[in-house]
């Protein structure tokens, strides 16, 4: 039988998993681990040139092509740092092999569930997807088992569970609306089914089911008042997991919402889900940039900076239309890619200073140049500078709001500046100043972030036209 | 519909809702551990009676797993958890009695609304059912969020699951997808809890979460 890449996205992480858990030696297995994401991410390159037959268990369409390449692509630089620092974790003692084979067989687990998730033809499928990324990423952020870690992951697990639960029955309220329409059984929960036939379902019991979706992988997402369990979540696990979840799974649950928003808005009686996405992107965004003054943990500080543009992409979606639609989509591209790239950094940064506490570290351009620079580069970009990619995206996302509710455009804007003040606030403490911690040099692998960096700062100035293309086309498809 | 078919599923819905209530007061673990026996026992019968009344024999494996696994395995192992943490001692509620029954009854009174109104085009059956469920899903919430101790905040989330479970049987002809990602999610949900468990008492000596407040949030 002819294995297609849709399953080859799924088959090699699920294989890799097993193979993992059953390999000693963490220096063959982080290879591995790099190998299999490499792999991965070929396949998923190769559903651009031969697209695969849609079934009911699984699709593929422009909208997850999009995801399905930056999941990949980012899991497998990830996955590079990831090989780095975990050998700085063995060397300190702070985790044991048994652990670091759990590590990454968990990892792998990550990225088949996060696949899973984006390329599920069926919603059930879909959930059961993301509830399996949330349950390795909670094993995952309390694999250093100090007091810290151990309430972060209770923390994630409780409010992660109510989440995905509250999105369990909004899947099944989808399924109530769509079964006098479309018969009983497996039909009814299949995306491609759903669409062609959702102007006739019930509009209020659609209604409810989103507010229940909405809440749910609202969770995920992280957006504003359910956003409590992510800060821990990043600031105590490993940080390549905390690069993961800001860059990757964040994105995934957002990409639930959005499947579920384009089901209702085919359905012209059904409630509009922009306001209330807009509202809480609103909300996100100014909450997060305000809380950013008061950090004094470096991991949790982009924690909450995550919120605050994962707001800015939920905003944007909400606003709708190809141009908003765009926007929201490169913000989240460029969002992934320049927050990943802060994580490895910091990584390595933590690692040199034994501490993620800001006021310990300070003057790295002086002592760790490479690493300082990149840090300040990193941090540049995310506040929105230009020439950057993030200036780029936040510019069309505000441009399109101004130009149709000034008012939301100048809240936006003002959540934006002031995340920016914070931002920098910080960046003058880490990255210039007394030398303050140990200076001994970083034995760190600047590959993933600079590669991040550098995608980030071409995007500024020219995105090659075919992406451009792409891009439409999935704007046009969100409506 | 017949009156009789309609009125045992009504009864055994409703019950839940009952037992959910009662799972609101309880102040002592074991006594709560009971209950939510008892919870499980009465939604299998639910689903079991939903399984005949729709004809849909996959539901009865839905049924069994609620029967053996939540009933009664799960129950004993928390049972033998606090035993060996030696915890059985009583649960602090962080809101009193009352106000905890006046902010459930006004959950079951919104999910009622809700519901009702929602699915006037589907069979009574289903409706009914949902707006049940619904009440749980929001009862079990109330718990978690009542509760300080991470045994009871568990059986919290575990009894609205159920109310997952009779949503999904509830919603005739659903994809038996669901039904087993829901016992299999319980069966994950458990082995990660009891790792956490676990893991909880051996640094903390205590699974009470209020211990944990302590090293929460910004340090200096």
């Amino acid at each position: 039988m002819m294995v297609d890449a849709l399953t080859g996205i799924l088959l090699i992480p699920a294989a890799a998993t097993l193979l993992l858990a059953a390999l000693p030696g963490y220096r063959l297995t982080a290879r591995l681990n790099v190998l299999a994401a490499l792999a991965t991410f070929a396949t998923a390159l190769s559903l651009f040139i031969v697209a695969p037959e849609t079934g009911p268990y699984l699709l593929v369409d422009d909208l997850n092509k999009v995801f399905i390449v930056l999941t990949t692509f980012v899991g497998f630089t990830t996955s590079v740092f990831s090989a780095s620092y975990i050998d700085h974790e063995i060397e300190i003692g702070r985790l044991t092999p048994v652990f670091v084979r759990f590590y990454h067989a968990m990892y792998q687990a990550l990225m088949f569930a996060m696949n899973l998730a984006l390329v599920a033809n069926n919603i059930g499928v879909m959930w059961v997807a993301i509830e399996l990324a949330t349950l390795t990423t909670v094993l995952m952020v309390g694999i250093y088992r100090t007091h810290e870690a151990l309430e972060a992951a209770w923390k994630y697990f409780i409010l992660g569970s109510v989440g995905i639960a509250l999105a369990l029955f909004g899947t099944i309220l989808i399924y109530m609306a769509a079964r006098p329409v479309i018969g009983e059984g497996l039909s009814a929960m299949v995306w491609t089914v759903l669409v062609t036939r959702t102007s006739q379902f019930d509009p209020a019991l659609l209604n409810v089911a989103f507010i229940f979706l909405l809440l749910g992988y609202g969770t995920k997402v992280g957006i504003a008042p359910l956003h409590a369990w992510l800060p821990d979540a990043h600031a105590e696990g490993p940080t390549p997991i905390s690069a993961v979840l800001s860059g990757l799974l964040l994105n995934v649950a957002l990409y639930a919402l959005l499947r579920f928003k384009m089901l209702l808005a085919l359905n012209p009686a059904a409630i509009a889900p922009g306001p209330l996405m807009v509202t809480l992107g609103l909300i996100s965004c100014l909450f997060a940039a305000l809380m950013l003054y008061r950090r004094r943990d470096i991991k949790r500080m982009f924690a909450y900076s995550s919120i605050e543009h994962m707001g800015i992409i939920v905003f944007a979606f909400g606003m709708g239309g190809p141009l908003a639609n765009f926007a929201g989509l490169l913000h989240m591209t460029m969002h992934s890619l320049t927050k990943s790239a802060i994580f490895f950094a910091v990584g390595h940064v933590a690692q040199v200073k034994g501490t993620q506490k800001i006021a310990d570290m300070g003057g790295l351009t002086v002592t760790h140049p490479v690493l300082g620079w990149g840090l300040v580069l990193g941090i540049v970009a995310i506040a929105g500078l230009p020439p950057l990619g993030i200036f780029m995206s936040e510019f069309l996302v505000v441009s399109s709001t101004f130009a149709r509710e000034p008012w939301l455009a100048v809240l936006l804007v003002l959540g934006i500046l002031v995340a920016l003040g914070g931002l920098f606030l910080r960046l003058n403490t880490i990255a210039f100043g007394e030398p303050r911690g140990p200076t001994a040099p970083a034995q760190a692998s600047y590959l993933p972030m600079f590669a991040h960096l550098a995608i980030v700062f071409v995007a500024g100035f020219y995105i090659p036209p075919a992406l451009v293309v792409g891009f439409e086309n999935v704007a046009k498809l969100l409506g | 519909m017949h009156g009789i078919t309609f009125d045992i599923a009504h009864l055994l819905a409703g019950s839940l809702v009952l037992l959910s209530f009662m799972q609101l007061y309880q102040d002592r673990l074991y006594a709560l551990l009971n209950i939510y026996a008892l919870h499980a026992l009465v939604l299998a019968a639910s689903v079991a009676w939903q399984a005949f009344v729709q004809d849909a024999p996959h539901l009865y494996v839905t049924a069994a797993i609620a029967l053996l696994f939540k009933a009664i395995v799960i129950p004993i192992a928390l049972h033998r958890i606090i035993v060996r943490l030696g915890i059985h001692r009583e649960i602090e509620t962080v809101v009193g009695v009352g106000p905890a029954m006046l902010l459930g009854m006004g959950l079951v009174a919104l999910s009622m609304v809700v519901m009702l109104r929602v699915t006037t085009e589907a069979d009574p059956l289903a409706r009914e059912d949902l707006a049940f469920a619904l009440s749980v899903v929001l009862l079990g919430l109330l718990m978690m969020v009542t509760r300080r101790n991470a045994v009871s905040q568990v059986v919290g989330f575990m009894s609205l699951e159920n109310g997952l479970v009779l949503a999904a049987t509830g919603a005739k002809g659903m994809p038996l997808v669901v039904e087993i990602s829901v016992a299999f999610s319980v069966l994950i949900a458990f082995i990660v809890i009891g790792i956490f468990l676990f893991r909880i008492r051996e640094r903390f000596d205590s699974v009470d979460l209020q211990a944990l407040d302590r090293f929460r949030g910004e340090r200096r």
